[in-house]
This record gives C-alpha cells, sequence and structure tokens, in this order.
C-alpha cells in the first residue's frame, strides 16, 4: 500500500521541513504547571547538560530505540522496511546493522499481521515495538488493535500484559497520498485500553518513547511527519523519562490558553509569537500524552485565564478537542470567561495536496481563533 | 494403527471426548434454563480438539483456542474446565487461566488468534525455548484476511506452529462450498509454502498422528503446517441458532454414522479396552468433574468495580475516579 510512495514522502517531508524548521524550546523551561509533573520531581534541574547540540526529532528516536534495545535484550523492532532500509523516514537506520535481522525485523506488507503478532510476542513475554509505515494503514489492522491488542490483559485477567510500543507516523503538511496523513487519534483514545503518547518536541520524542517502550501496557507512539526534521532541538543525555498524563507548557502567557499536542505545539507557538506583537499573551498547553490525560493541568489552564482554543488536526467530529471541552466543561466551567474555540480540520476526510493547507491548522486560523476568545466579554 | 500410541492413552482420549460431550451438554441445558449465556457446543468436533490436544505436551506446548475447543481440553488439566465454565458464566475470571497452563483464553473475533500464534510462535523460536504453539480456528476463518496474513507470516519467520483448520462444514449456516473454491481448506498451504494435510477428524488416532507429526517437524526446526481436521457439526452453531432451517436431514444422519463418541467407542471395544461398566464409569466421571467446576466457577466472588481489573497494570487518574464514583454509587465496600 504505502510502500510505493513512502521514500517520496520522505524526501518531500524532508524539503518541507527545510522551509519551517521551528527550533525546538527543548526540556520544560521550569514553567510547568502540572502538580502530576512536579510531583514527579521531573524538574529541569534534573536534566545533565546535552553535549551534542541540538537534535531532530528522528535522530531523538533513533537514539531512543538504540539505547533501549541496548537496555533490553527481550525488545524486538519490526515493520515494513525498517531493517536494512531503515525505515522510510530513517527512524531505525542503522539498528539493523547494530542488533541483527532477528531483532530488527523487516515484516511482509500486511499490518494485521504486525501488530497480530505483537499480540503474541507480549504473551510470549517479549517487549514488542512494531512500526506502522503510516498512521492511516493502521485501519488496516484495526481488528488486532481496537479487538485485541487493548484488551489482552483485561481479557486475560492480568496474566498477559501487552508490552506493546507502536510507531506510527502520521499529520499532514508534506503534499502526501491518500491515508498517509490522517489524524486519527480521537479515534484512538476512544478505544480503552490503549495509551495514546504524541510528542511535539526531540526531548519528549525521547523521553515519551522511553517511557512508552517501560510500560507495560500498550503504547501508540504517534511522530508527526512535519516533525521529524521540522522540528529539532536539545535533548537530555542518558535516561530521560517523561511520565504519560504530564501536560507541559511549551508557552506561558496570561490571556488566552491555547491547548494542543504534538506538531500542532509548533504551530501555536508560532501564533502565540504573532499574537504577542498585538499585545496579547498566549499560553500553549501541550498535552503530550492523551491517555492518560493531564486533566488537572487543562483545568489550571482553564482557571488562569479563562479563555481556551484547542487545536487538532483531525476532523472535529467527536475528535479529541471534544474530549478536552468536555474535560473543561465538567470541571472547570465556572472559571470560563468566554465559550471555548475549537481549531480543527474539517468533517470532510483527510483531503489531497491541494486542500491540505486549508484543511490543516495554520497561524492564521489559531490566531483568528485567539482573537476572538479574547475579545469576548463575560 | 501407529504404535505411538499405547492402550492407556486410547483411553484417556476416550474419556476426553466423553467429558467434553458432557461439558457440552450440559452447559447447553444451563444455557435453556436461563442461567449461562449463549454457548457453542462440540458435538462432532471432539476428536479433533482431543487428537491434537493428546499430541502435544502441556508442560511446553501452547494452545490458543477458538470458543468450542476449551471444553475438550482434558489433557491441559481440570483448571482450563473451570475457568471455561466461569467464561460461560459471564464472570471475568473465566478469562484468567492461570499459570503454568498453557491456554489462550477463548477467542470471539474470529482468525485473530491465528496470528497470535504465529507472534507467541516467533517469541519461543527467539527465546529458544522448547515446545510450539498449536491453534485452533474453524473453516469459517479461513475466509478472514488473517488466516491468510498468519499462514504467510508463518512461512517467512519458519516459526513453531500448527494451524488446525476445524472443518466442521458450516460456519454457522454457510455451508463450505459458499466458503471456498478450493478442493480443500489444506491446499491453503501452497500460498504460504508450508505443508498442508488433511485428516480424518472424526478419528482422534488420525489427528493425534498428523498433528504429532506437525510438532516434530516444527520442534526440529522446520517451521509451520497447516491441518485440516474434517469433521461434522453434529449439533447446533450456538444456543441461539437453528440448524433444522439449512442443514439437511440426509446429511446430517450420514455425519451421526461418523459420531466419533460412538466409533471411537466401538473401536476400543474391539481392541478389548472398553465395557460397557468402563463407559458409565467414564460418563459419571465426567458429570462430576461438571458438578465440580459449575461450584466452583457458580462461587467466585465478584464486585462489580472488579469492571477496572485489568485494563492497564495501573488505573489512570481518570479510571480511578471513575471507579470510585462507581463504589459510590453502588455502596460496594472498597
Amino acid at each position: 500500500m504505502s510502500d510505493t510512495f513512502a521514500s517520496e514522502i520522505a524526501a518531500v517531508a524532508q524539503t518541507f521541513a527545510g522551509t519551517e524548521v521551528p527550533t525546538d524550546p527543548g526540556p520544560p523551561t521550569g514553567d510547568a504547571v502540572s502538580k502530576s509533573r512536579q510531583a514527579s520531581g521531573d524538574g529541569l534541574s534534573d536534566h545533565p547538560a546535552v553535549p551534542d547540540g541540538p537534535m531532530t526529532m528522528v535522530a531523538a528516536i533513533n537514539a531512543t530505540l538504540r539505547s533501549e534495545m541496548a537496555r533490553d535484550p527481550k525488545m524486538i523492532l519490526f515493520g515494513q522496511d525498517i531493517g536494512i532500509s531503515g525505515g522510510v523516514f530513517r527512524a531505525t537506520d542503522g539498528l539493523q546493522a547494530e542488533f541483527g535481522s532477528d531483532r530488527v525485523v523487516d515484516m511482509p506488507l500486511a499490518e494485521a499481521a504486525i501488530l497480530g503478532a505483537a499480540v503474541g510476542l507480549a504473551a510470549g513475554g517479549m517487549v514488542a515495538v512494531p512500526e506502522i509505515q503510516f498512521l492511516g494503514f493502521s485501519y488496516q489492522a484495526m481488528h488486532q488493535l481496537a479487538g485485541q491488542i487493548a484488551r489482552f490483559r483485561y481479557r486475560s485477567g492480568g496474566r498477559f500484559p501487552m508490552n506493546i510500543t507502536i510507531r506510527a507516523p502520521f499529520g499532514g503538511g508534506v503534499r502526501t497520498p491518500e491515508l498517509h496523513s490522517d489524524s486519527i487519534e480521537g479515534q484512538l483514545t476512544n478505544i480503552a485500553g490503549l495509551k495514546v503518547a504524541m510528542p511535539s518536541s526531540a526531548a519528549d520524542a525521547k523521553g515519551l518513547l522511553t517511557e512508552a517502550i517501560r510500560d507495560p501496557d500498550p503504547v501508540l507512539f504517534l511522530e508527526p511527519l512535519r516533525g521529524y526534521r521540522g522540528i529539532k532541538g536539545p535533548v537530555p543525555y542518558g535516561e530521560y523519562r517523561v511520565p504519560f498524563g504530564s501536560a507541559r507548557w511549551a508557552t506561558s502567557g496570561t490571556d488566552v490558553t491555547i491547548i494542543t499536542w504534538s506538531y500542532q505545539v509548533e504551530v501555536a507557538r508560532r501564533a502565540a509569537r504573532e499574537l504577542a506583537a498585538e499585545g496579547l499573551s498566549v499560553g500553549v498547553l501541550d498535552l503530550r500524552t492523551l491517555v492518560p490525560l493531564d486533566t488537572s493541568s487543562i483545568i489550571e489552564a482553564v482557571e488562569q485565564t479563562g479563555r481556551v482554543v484547542i487545536v487538532e488536526e483531525s476532523a472535529p467530529t467527536a475528535g479529541f478537542a471534544a474530549e478536552v471541552m468536555a474535560v473543561i466543561s465538567e470541571h472547570a466551567f465556572w472559571s470560563l470567561e468566554a465559550p471555548p474555540v475549537r481549531v480543527s480540520g474539517f468533517s470532510t476526510p483527510y483531503p489531497v495536496g491541494m486542500l491540505e493547507d486549508t484543511y490543516v491548522p495554520d497561524v492564521r486560523r489559531i490566531a483568528a481563533a485567539v482573537r476572538k476568545v479574547a475579545r469576548i466579554s463575560p | 494403527m501407529p504404535s505411538v500410541l499405547d492402550n492407556e492413552d486410547l483411553v484417556a482420549m476416550h474419556c476426553d471426548m466423553i467429558a467434553a460431550r458432557a461439558t457440552s451438554d450440559r452447559l447447553w441445558s444451563l444455557q435453556r434454563q436461563g442461567r449461562i449465556g449463549t454457548i457453542a457446543p462440540i458435538d462432532g468436533q471432539e476428536a479433533t480438539t482431543v487428537g491434537a490436544a493428546h499430541a502435544l505436551d502441556p508442560a511446553t506446548d501452547w494452545i490458543i483456542p477458538q470458543y468450542r475447543e476449551p471444553m475438550a481440553l482434558g489433557r491441559y488439566g481440570p483448571e482450563i474446565m473451570r475457568r471455561f465454565v466461569a467464561w460461560a458464566i459471564g464472570h471475568p475470571a473465566g478469562g484468567h487461566i492461570p499459570e503454568p497452563h498453557k491456554v489462550f483464553p477463548p477467542q470471539i473475533s474470529l482468525a485473530t488468534q491465528i496470528l497470535h500464534a504465529v507472534g507467541l510462535a516467533w517469541s519461543i523460536k527467539l527465546q529458544k525455548q522448547p515446545g510450539v504453539v498449536l491453534v485452533f480456528f474453524g473453516d469459517g476463518s479461513t475466509s478472514e484476511g488473517d488466516f491468510y496474513e498468519a499462514g504467510n507470516l508463518a512461512g517467512v519467520l519458519k516459526v513453531p506452529v500448527i494451524f488446525v483448520c476445524s472443518n466442521n462444514q458450516w460456519a454457522i449456516s454457510t455451508p463450505t462450498s459458499a466458503q471456498t473454491a478450493a478442493t480443500s481448506f489444506a491446499s491453503k498451504a501452497a500460498a504460504f509454502g508450508i505443508p498442508g494435510v488433511s485428516v480424518d477428524g472424526m478419528d482422534p488416532v488420525a489427528v493425534y498422528d498428523v498433528v504429532d507429526a506437525a510438532r516434530d517437524r516444527a520442534l526440529a526446526g522446520n517451521g509451520a503446517t497447516l491441518i485440516e481436521a474434517v469433521n461434522y457439526r453434529l449439533g447446533a452453531h450456538t444456543t441461539a441458532d437453528d440448524p433444522s432451517r439449512y442443514v439437511p436431514d440426509d446429511e446430517l444422519a450420514w455425519a451421526r454414522e461418523r459420531d466419533p463418541l460412538v466409533t471411537f467407542r466401538r473401536h476400543i471395544e474391539d481392541r478389548g479396552l472398553w465395557t460397557r461398566d468402563l463407559q458409565r464409569d467414564a460418563e459419571t466421571a465426567a458429570e462430576t468433574a461438571f458438578d465440580e467446576a459449575w461450584a466452583w466457577a457458580s462461587n467466585l466472588p465478584l464486585k462489580q468495580t472488579e469492571l477496572f481489573d485489568h485494563v492497564f497494570a495501573n488505573l489512570t487518574t481518570r479510571q480511578q475516579a471513575e471507579r470510585d464514583a462507581l463504589h459510590d454509587h453502588l455502596g460496594e465496600p472498597r
């Protein structure tokens, strides 16, 4: 399905990334608000110096996979074209040469086989880290993902935990053919039994991927296409884990709060910079993981500004932004100064290349939503 | 008759088949009394399941069942039956088959378990463990994509797995002729580059022999085998099904002549291994075993908040909040 276009997309992704290259802020800069984060002691001071300068997100992922493979002999990487080719985005570059073809395995072109085999590997005590070449193709394995991986621990009364981390690129902006760009996190978070991690920085890619691999339960680790080389930043050296369910402030601000995740954190930060010039102080809360969700940080964020914009790349109908809205309605309603606003894709299939810049939220749409929310008087 | 099976084995297989049929009958009747939910009887598939299980070593070899087989796995110990009865009742403990029993919980989403078997066999190969994985599925399941993906992957990875297609001729009301145009289900092995063999699935010894050979092959590092065990579903698909609407009377009468509980009994009687008294004793033992399993399963404690057990290793904050609210709502002790 996907491999025909995959290498071209990888090349295009690089080209597009070259035009944006946002600078990643790296690890949180002390303005993290999450109680769970503070409670975990995961402060900046814990981070040793970064010796090698900034890394792209894909380099951080590659380095993390390498160190986790070295650490745990039960870990196995498998997927389409991940071995000798190093993955269509080179996320697994060099790993087969280092760990051998028994542990870094090129799989037949069958998504259900990849995720179905993961169930058996995990039941047999392995740490399974499969790659789905593009998240949209996980539809061809949804019965294994939703019907099996998500409920095998539950069904077996805890006997068969599913230590599986499914890596998959997703997201728009690189002119892919159909189904290579879809953001389906809203659908995935609706499946009880799966965790969903969506890093927005190179540092978080390392911290969340490490956490995902060591988590005894299944985690979808979703990697933004545009972020692979478009996001660059310092990455803590050595052991670095970001606990799940701990949002972070990517940017702090006092007038309006943007809540988002993954690559849209970068877009939202650019919008915040633009709005700062107009005198609006806009904070960006990066959720980092959608399951588990850091609801207390969301509530605190609403309490701070009372004005919220939620940004997602997917269709809005029953998307994850709707879930964030529900959390706000249930737990922070009386702190609101204005009705929250969503900036989403549209209730259409993800479109072809010449329409995608309209579909995917951009600085203009986000800024317009923020201005609207900021103007409303209670 | 192969020399590998001694008289004791033949008798043990017959006893397991009697236990399977008795369990199936008792569960059917309990469903009709409204005491358990939908259940799929095993009538006609006892020889396939029992013959295959007896070719395995419960200490090293895994069985991944669909949803009928657990009642015929006496070889893997009485715990399997206890858990299956709990599963039929709808108790969450029914899916928990404890260590060291190498049996998966029943599978409802058909053919998905074939891929699990390949993955498990892969883990055995990677960890250089002894043993094989045997997976059961039906004729209908061979139409699912997962069957083809699993067969293909097993061929490529050369893992120690045995695919047993229990061809009972019917996928609910759909006959095999509407399921495939292939000459046999075993012939599909050609697409995977693995051997495929059809066997009389109403004869436990015949099934034993082919599974035994497939196991030797797997243990020698030669990979997977597809076995089609040809049997006949003598009863309904499930308690919710009415086979008189679609199973031809003459065909069913023909199949009943081949009922493994009748033919195999005759076989061991002819060999002087079995008598009417032994038959009566075995039937009584089967009823007693079921009574014990039923008593165990019906007396399992249950709190409604067990709803949240084993979703994850640790509850998320949200799950914790939901469970606390449910505790308060139900007034259950914490």
